[in-house]
């Protein structure tokens, strides 16, 4: 059971663009109190999901660039690629009911 | 996973400040209790930069001091469920909590829902919520690092948050509908001195625009009617609060429980409601003060009254 792991502007192409199953990119900074209660419910999701989807995060601190691109101006933010692609998003703390059905839509 | 299985003495609807002072004093009581939150433990605090009023706490992070409460309260056997509560029942002398996760059996049930920010409701607003238009400074106002932001509101959230917002924005316009201010001295003379914020008085905003992210706000005088543009890049609104009480206009409460037109419950002095077993405490109720100290403190009166009144009302 791996736990989400951390990606980076460096590798985001790599992990997240050209991965072969759907991600789900958790946006977050340390600062931000929301982001430490989405944290545990999107590990809890990842083992739930084993298999169907990958799960990481990135530091919007440590990694503008990428959090810039996908418009990210509100965290916490899920947001779900697929073949490169952004497919779904989820901004701000949703009880993981609703997140299983955003992730179940595009999944 | 719900608690339909056994009963509960205890189910606290809430987990703000009011909800985990009740968890804390109905564990104290040995009572079995169970403590309900839909969202983010901590309530409108997991959402506050810092708490600098909460005595013997001189500064403290408002996510930490939440998880501190919640800590405490667990550490003598409060349970805790993530849930949304969609209605009350009540059956045989019990209230029924019916829930996302399944229906709770309770003797006394105490409501801690809290308020939640108010929208402004204007075009534009939704759409561009997330990308610019934000409930929560301390959330997003980093993204906004030498960029011109806009707060709504002239109460202790408007300026705390646009105090906040200052650490990163360039400049920091504070409109208000009125010209003069509700929040606290202390607060007031801040941001009166803070020289990245500009007050923009008798002024509401009538619409936000921008393409995929916030660019500018359209404001109307209240006095002179004279319409004006501001280029922003964020708009932080914090224009008062409402009470989480709209699921209890349901069911066989309607009309039952004593609210007064915002919503807020009115409580005896014991956070007791009309309806035996069902208390009410902090910003849902009729008179909260909405601080953190006196909710903790309702929180507290409607534990040990609602202990009581198991004691009277279940004994064999």
């Amino acid at each position: 059971m791996a736990k989400p792991r951390d990606v980076s502007d460096s590798d985001f192409e790599q992990e997240v663009l050209k991965a072969t199953k759907p991600v789900l990119v958790d946006f977050w900074a340390p600062w931000c109190g929301p982001c430490r209660m989405v944290a545990p419910v999107v590990e809890e999701l990842s083992e739930e999901y084993d298999g169907k989807m990958e799960f990481v995060k990135l530091n919007t601190d440590d990694n503008p660039i990428t959090a810039g691109k996908y418009g990210i101006r509100s965290i916490p933010t899920l947001l779900v690629f697929k073949e490169g692609e952004p497919v779904g998003k989820i901004v701000g703390f949703k009880p993981k009911s609703d997140m299983k059905k955003s992730l179940d839509a595009v999944v | 996973m719900a608690g339909a299985q056994q009963p509960h003495d205890i189910v606290i609807i809430g987990a703000g400040p009011a909800g985990l002072a009740a968890g804390l004093y109905a564990a104290r009581a040995r009572r079995r209790t169970v403590l309900l939150e839909r969202a983010v433990t901590g309530g409108q605090i997991a959402l506050t930069s810092t708490v600098e009023n909460y005595p013997g706490v001189d500064e403290a992070d408002g996510f930490e001091l939440g998880q501190a409460m919640l800590r405490q309260a667990e550490k003598y056997g409060m349970a805790t469920a993530h849930a949304e509560v969609t209605g009350l029942e009540q059956r045989d002398g019990l209230h029924i909590v019916r829930t996302t996760q399944g229906d709770y059996t309770a003797k006394a049930v105490i409501l801690t829902g809290g308020a939640d920010y108010n929208r402004l409701g204007v075009p534009g607003e939704e759409r561009l919520t997330g990308r610019g238009v934000s409930y929560c400074a301390t959330c997003d106002a980093a993204f906004f690092k030498d960029q011109v932001c806009a707060v709504v509101g002239g109460g202790d959230a408007a300026l705390d948050e646009g105090l906040f917002v200052t650490r990163f924005a360039s400049k920091v316009y504070i409109i208000h509908r009125r010209d003069e201010l509700r929040a606290s001295k202390i607060l007031q003379e801040r941001a009166l001195a803070e020289p990245k914020i500009e007050f923009v008085w008798d002024t509401i905003v009538t619409e936000i625009e921008g393409d995929d992210s916030v660019e500018r706000l359209q404001l109307s005088s209240v006095k002179t009617e004279a319409a004006s543009t501001l280029d922003v890049a964020a708009v932080f609104i914090f224009i008062g609060l409402s009470p989480n009480t709209g699921y209890l206009n349901a069911g066989y409460l309607r009309g039952l429980l004593k609210m007064d037109e915002g919503g807020h419950i009115y409580v005896s002095d014991w956070m007791e409601t009309e309806i035996p077993g069902l208390f009410a405490a902090g910003d849902v109720r009729v008179n909260s003060a909405r601080q953190v100290v006196t909710s903790a403190g309702d929180g507290a009166t409607a534990a040990i009254r609602a202990d009581h009144y198991i004691t009277d009302t279940f004994k064999q």
